[in-house]
């Protein structure tokens, strides 16, 4: 049996931060899971995800369904044809985003990402798609409506290679 | 407190590298498979994970459901439990005294959706302790820009036998080509 569950790479934002962006991503995984740590300066928000290899695409290659709760009412949603994918919630309070890019390194199918963020008031599940066989080594991490990530969130990319 | 349990529920939480292990992979051929078995699971571990991206050959329904059965058992000592969302309203399903777990509902790709797999997230708990049944969580979804499921399920095997053997189906149709499952080790 092989240890198969590492840390590539790990970002603190000095300051406040529009965005974080992994690059030169290595293959060598099946999965990455990337875990969001932190608070928003300003609001709680939607995360979201732009894609790509050897640059983020920025075409309307995106989708999204998700589901959410307040406490009270479960609802589900959902984005298409967009310029990037849902795959979180961050909160302007303490708060994490757990995302799992699966098969991320395959060149045959569309890639396809399950995330989960929760703020003060909603925990919320997705599944975002990138219509896209290409293999994904770039990956950029945003709040929706311009909200920065205040200083001290982290980004920790994992690793996880199957036998 | 809304933070810290969606933590502690969320899956991927980091594991250290010495304690989060592969024990095999499936990847399905050219040729379509009625099914996956994982067998001979060791049981040198706390709890098992299998990550999944699949699609079944189901013809005129984007939809199919993935189903597990333990150690090849077939009898009706299954239940399942799963919230999902499909783009306009959140649903429940749940079934009892079924012969597998039905692993959410309908978050399998199939060959009428086209490009996309569903993925998912199989959490197996405690499955060599043998004084009590076996349950399960699943986190997974579909997409297919303007169609499609997300959700989270668990699910419960009636039986305080451990797991040795792990089957993985899809409901209406095979399993094809591309479709990955592996099959991970956690220490306690």
């Amino acid at each position: 049996m092989t240890a198969t569950y590492d840390k590539i790479a790990t970002y603190t934002t000095p300051s406040a931060a529009a965005d974080y962006t992994f690059t030169s991503i290595t293959g060598t995984y099946t999965d990455l899971i990337c875990i969001i740590s932190g608070e928003n300066s300003t609001s709680d928000q939607g995360v979201a995800a732009q894609v790509g290899n050897g640059s983020v695409d920025t075409g309307s290659n995106y989708s999204s369904t998700y589901i959410f709760g307040d406490g009270a009412t479960p609802q589900s949603g959902r984005g298409t044809s967009a310029s990037n994918m849902l795959v979180g919630r961050m909160a302007n309070s303490a708060s994490n985003s757990i995302i799992h890019f699966m098969n991320y390194s395959n060149t045959t199918t569309n890639k396809t990402v399950l995330g989960r963020g929760n703020d003060g008031v909603y925990v919320i599940q997705h599944v975002g798609l990138w219509r896209s066989t290409a293999a994904i080594n770039t990956i950029k991490l945003f709040n929706l409506s311009s909200v920065t990530f205040a200083a001290g969130v982290t980004f920790t990319l994992y690793g996880i290679k199957a036998a | 407190m809304l933070n810290n349990l969606a933590t502690i529920l969320d899956q991927g939480v980091a594991a250290s590298t010495t304690s989060y292990e592969s024990i095999a992979t499936v990847t399905v051929g050219a040729s379509s498979v009625s099914d996956v078995v994982f067998s001979s699971i060791p049981s040198t571990y706390k709890h098992l994970q299998v990550r999944y991206l699949a699609k079944s050959a189901r013809s005129g329904n984007t939809l199919d459901e993935l189903n597990l059965r333990f150690n090849s058992d077939t009898g009706n000592n299954y239940a399942q439990h799963a919230v999902f969302g499909d783009g306009s309203s959140a649903n429940t399903q749940a079934t009892t005294s079924q012969n597998n777990i039905e692993l959410g509902s309908g978050w399998l790709g199939t060959t009428t959706a086209g490009s996309q797999f569903g993925v998912g997230v199989l959490d197996i708990f405690d499955y060599t302790n043998t004084s009590k049944n076996t349950t399960i969580r699943v986190l997974g979804g579909l997409d297919m820009n303007g169609s499609g499921r997300v959700g989270l399920g668990s699910g419960l095997w009636m039986n305080t036998s451990a797991v040795t053997s792990i089957t993985l189906y899809a409901q209406n149709a095979n399993l094809v080509q591309y479709s990955s499952f592996a099959l991970y080790g956690i220490k306690g």
